[in-house]
């Protein structure tokens, strides 16, 4: 006898159901359906109760309830939300977001297959595809990839098709380098020769003069992150991207969405393919994912095709009615397998959606104020730094919520700063040191609309102090 | 039958909405001294903003409303069955949604302090562990984002086994079976690898001697799941694995079909190498209407280099939780020198995979045994009663119960009076019911790949095939009827093709209007 006589999840586990199923489909013994399992690698109930999977045996959901939340207590609760980003940031997420995203029909719905049951979620997607399109100014943008750095490797992997033949992908050393290593990873079995363009150590921008020195007729496409890694607004993304075309490479940009408030559109500035990070707009930083890789391009068929991802497309029925449809479907793995452009199936399809109502809340002036409060409260919090002596002037150029603090004229280990910190309840910025050695105990710091005046001045007061007693 | 009919609000789109000068949220106004101190902005004229942004401007109250309204539009689990076959679309239970929507995890950045993150740490390590001895393998990384993200990372650990042990000069062929999922060729040729495809017998299981006709030197790996797409479990597994480590080539398992077989086997007793586990399918964190999911892998603790003492494990991608023993904390150990690398910028999807830590938590191992008994009893139950119904047909494998999923065939139906799997599928949805997967597996003719789950209703059972028998009375009085299918669907039957033709496709509203002003090239 089985300890479990019903269960909430499993509607026919009553005695009553599983004997008129076996009766009708004509065993004695649910057993006799495992029958075609080879007996060597069969599992008793024995064998499989005792292996430690969950608690041993089933609970409750107040018992969960209980065990989880006990465990969750065991992270720290910080003062202050991190004054961290690298990539991903501390953003705000509205509830109405994490409301619409909740509601059943969207949230347990599969991928659309079946479009004439599934018009209200295509329409989502395609708003999301629609409003992605405008903040970036390119005119297809697909579905969703998993994220940022996962969209990068994608893009390019696209400007070696669209570049047939071509071999060397020119990568700034001033792009994300956690995307740097998702390119590398996703790269390496196409024998791809990816190439380092320096950034200017003054400016912080990455070099024109040296990247038109790599820049030649093998060269599939640039990549620019703006802002970049430390921050930076890449004041010369529009020459670095005439570079590219002059030997007929594509132009790839990554970007900030929430950036964009304040920043030229990778449009503007004749991006070829346009990646992100969807996670500023109301997702949250969840520890790693889920997250939303934007992947844009220009409406041009030779680039289209070649493009990775689902899109939902304007349609028509029958009898005439607007509708959504996903098109383009022969790029994609169901139909063409192994020559499709990518293999990805389940993507970020909600956390698109997500952020298609969190652009919808803030719409063409929200936006901008948002970028501002992001601009504002990092260039208050540079200042303030400034003004107690902390080296932030590493590069000339602007930056825009972000940008690298360095404790090399203090003669402290960033680690010691850090732990300082921690101890008055405060997380600090993402030690860059190890990645970027010339830049010594070097730190990013990042602000966001969480982060206010009062919390922005706890922090500089608190490494007034820390680096004052050295 | 009960009737159904879909609601129908003729939305707008978002960019028809709303008015000048509207907000959908409040946001702080900046401090003075804050104003004060910064002075304005200064980016440089190159990079700055000339012009506004072109997004809508609605007030919350419109957002919300456009927003359910769309919601009324679609169907999940929550409105009814979606047995899409290979799929595993079963209940999403709210527990799990409540304990990982709203566990604090939205304010954890992945690269902080791993002290101020223990709890979640914690979990994760249980995670990894549970998933290990569920699928019977030594080693897991969380880190993949999907089921074909994970197949990717499985076939980029093939690729560098082979590489390590200086062999990959050689080894340029991955084998997968003609009823594979598409995913499995397109990853092994984003990892770089010739496809070879082998045939299915008639028995539903992979033809052995074709297979053994293709592996050989040149193999590197096999991919394959078990219980296959037919829903059949693969008989002769154990002779398949000696088959392919003899010549030193690995065997990946496709987890998409776990819930057939959970808690009678397990691929690393099966002689698997590495599998990946689809946490949104077997494991019921949601869909989400494409995504998120979560595609953790798991290995074998197969050594690659004794001189060097490199396992399997040691090329697996991402971060892994372990715990030092000695500092009795938990850390996130980052790529290794034989690592694959970053397959995603940072750690794992999370949040579904708290959902499922709390999903395995209720269920125990023998709730997770129960999964799969009744995953298999509904499928039989449903199998048993489509058995002899007019226009439908069950290939491969005739006599051999299912595990998880049943392919039918709507071929006799085609072929007597030209009524497809795709129509069957628009009669399904007009009686309320989502479509199973069509046209695929590509073996069988108009395929409907049908997967309940366990958490169906025999009732509901009952009810979907009273619909598939009247769908094929109805195709047989009057084959044209299912043709105008669906109509109680928000809209009828989408003309895809025009919806493709290179003067209507608009993939975003800014290539409609930019059509519409003759803008387009």
């Amino acid at each position: 006898m089985s300890c479990l006589e019903n269960h909430p999840w499993i509607p026919s586990l009553t005695r009553d159901q599983v004997e008129k199923i076996l009766r009708v489909i004509g065993v004695g013994d649910v057993s006799e359906l495992f029958n075609d399992i080879p007996a060597s690698i069969k599992l008793t109930r024995e064998q499989w109760d005792k292996l430690e999977i969950g608690f041993g045996k089933p609970i409750s959901e107040i018992e969960a309830k209980k065990i989880l939340h006990g465990k969750l207590s065991k992270n720290t609760t910080l003062k202050t939300p991190p004054f961290m980003g690298g990539g991903v940031y501390p953003h705000y997420v509205p509830p109405l977001v994490k409301y619409i995203i909740s509601r059943g029909e969207f949230l347990t719905a599969y991928t659309p297959y079946q479009a004439e049951i599934s018009q209200g979620l295509m329409q989502a997607i395609f708003e999301y595809q629609s409003l992605m399109a405008e903040l970036l100014e390119m005119d297809v943008v697909n579905s969703s990839m998993y994220d940022w750095g996962s969209a990068a490797a994608e893009a390019v992997l696209m400007s070696l098709r669209v570049n047939k033949g071509r071999t060397k992908v020119i990568l700034p050393a001033n792009m994300n380098p956690y995307h740097r290593k998702v390119v590398e990873s996703y790269t390496w079995p196409h024998g791809v020769k990816i190439v380092k363009v320096p950034f200017n150590r003054e400016t912080g921008g990455v070099d024109v003069e040296e990247l038109k020195k790599l820049v030649d007729e093998e060269t599939a496409g640039v990549y620019l992150q703006y802002p970049n890694f430390f921050g930076v607004v890449e004041a010369d993304a529009k020459a670095i991207g005439e570079v590219a075309h002059e030997k007929g490479a594509l132009f790839i940009t990554g970007v900030y969405p929430i950036a964009l408030g304040l920043l030229k559109s990778p449009g503007e500035l004749g991006a070829d393919i346009a990646v992100g990070e969807g996670q500023p707009l109301g997702l949250g930083l969840n520890y790693g994912g889920p997250y939303l890789g934007i992947f844009a391009t220009r409406f041009d068929m030779n680039l289209v095709r070649q493009m990775p991802g689902r899109i939902i497309g304007l349609a028509e029925s029958h009898r005439g009615e607007r509708g959504f449809a996903m098109i383009l479907q022969t790029r994609e793995q169901h139909i063409r397998r192994e020559k499709a452009t990518s293999n990805i199936c389940t993507n970020e399809a909600l956390m698109a959606i997500a952020a298609a109502v969190y652009l919808s809340m803030l719409g063409k002036n929200g936006l901008v104020k948002l970028a501002e409060i992001n601009y504002y409260r990092a260039h208050y919090a540079w200042a303030k730094m400034r003004q107690a002596g902390l080296t932030v002037d590493l590069f000339k150029w602007d930056f825009f919520n972000e940008f690298p603090v360095s404790f090399n004229k203090q003669g402290v280990k960033y680690s010691f700063i850090h732990e300082k910190l921690l101890e008055r309840g405060i997380h600090g910025g993402l030690y860059i040191g190890d990645q970027y050695p010339e830049l010594g105990e070097t730190a990013l710091f990042a602000f966001t609309e969480m982060h206010f005046k009062e919390d922005i001045d706890l922090l500089v007061e608190s490494l007034t102090e820390i680096t004052r007693r050295g | 039958m009960r009737t159904y009919r879909q609601a129908n609000w003729s939305e707008p789109l978002i960019f028809e909405l709303g008015s000048p000068g509207r907000l959908g949220i409040t946001l702080p106004e900046l401090e003075d001294e804050v104003k004060r101190v910064v002075g304005g902005v200064k980016i440089p004229e190159s990079i700055k903003r000339s012009k506004p942004l072109n997004l809508p401007e609605l007030s919350e109250v419109e957002v919300t409303r456009h927003f359910t309204n769309l919601t009324q539009m679609a169907y999940g689990v929550d409105n009814g069955p979606v047995p899409l076959g290979s799929c595993t679309m079963k209940f999403n239970p709210r527990i799990a949604w409540d304990l990982s929507f709203n566990s604090g995890v939205d304010q954890l950045h992945p690269l902080q302090d791993e002290r101020t993150v223990q709890g979640l740490l914690e979990v994760m390590y249980e995670l990894q562990k549970w998933l290990a001895n569920i699928v019977g393998m030594d080693a897991c990384t969380l880190h993949p984002a999907a089921g074909a993200h994970g197949e990717l990372t499985g076939v980029l650990v093939i690729r560098k086994y082979h590489e390590l042990k200086g062999q990959l000069d050689k080894k340029k062929e991955i084998v997968i079976p003609d009823s594979a999922h598409g995913t499995n060729p397109a990853s092994a040729a984003m990892a770089g690898f010739k496809v070879i495809e082998v045939p299915s017998g008639s028995d539903g299981n992979v033809d052995f001697e074709a297979l053994k006709s293709v592996v050989g030197e040149s193999t590197a790996g096999l991919m394959i799941t078990n219980p296959n797409t037919l829903g059949l479990f693969e008989e002769r597994i154990l002779e398949i694995a000696d088959l392919l480590h003899k010549y030193d080539a690995l065997l990946y398992y496709d987890g998409a079909n776990l819930n057939g077989i959970m808690g009678y086997a397990r691929p690393g007793d099966m002689g698997f190498d590495i599998a990946h586990i689809n946490i949104h399918k077997t494991f019921s964190s949601p869909h989400g209407g494409g995504g998120p999911g979560s595609g953790p892998i798991c290995v074998k603790n197969r050594l690659v280099d004794r001189e060097k003492g490199i396992y399997l494990s040691d090329l697996l991608p991402g971060y892994i939780v372990v715990y030092d023993e000695e500092k009795g904390i938990y850390r996130l150990k980052g790529p290794g020198p034989h690592s694959i690398g970053l397959l995603k910028s940072f750690f794992a999807n999370t949040i579904p995979l708290l959902w499922a830590y709390v999903y395995i938590a209720i269920m125990g191992p023998q709730g997770l045994r129960k999964v799969t008994e009744h995953c298999v009893l509904i499928t039989n139950y449903f199998a048993k009663l489509m058995n002899g119904v007019r226009g439908y047909d069950i290939p491969y494998g005739k006599g051999r119960f299912r595990k998880h999923e049943v392919v039918l065939s709507a071929k006799p139906m085609a072929d007597e009076v030209g009524v497809t799997a795709e129509d069957v599928a628009k009669g399904l949805l007009d009686a309320g019911f989502y479509a199973p997967t069509i046209y695929f597996p590509l073996i069988v003719k108009e395929a409907l790949m049908t997967e309940f789950t366990e958490t169906e209703t025999p009732e509901n059972i009952e009810r979907y095939v009273e619909r598939l028998k009247e769908i094929s009375k109805i195709a047989y009085e009057n084959p044209s009827k299912p043709k105008e299918w669906p109509l109680n669907t928000s809209v009828g039957r989408l003309d895809i093709v025009k919806a493709n033709h290179p003067k209507y496709v608009a993939p975003t509203w800014r290539v409609y209007v930019k059509r519409l002003k003759g803008e387009l090239k």
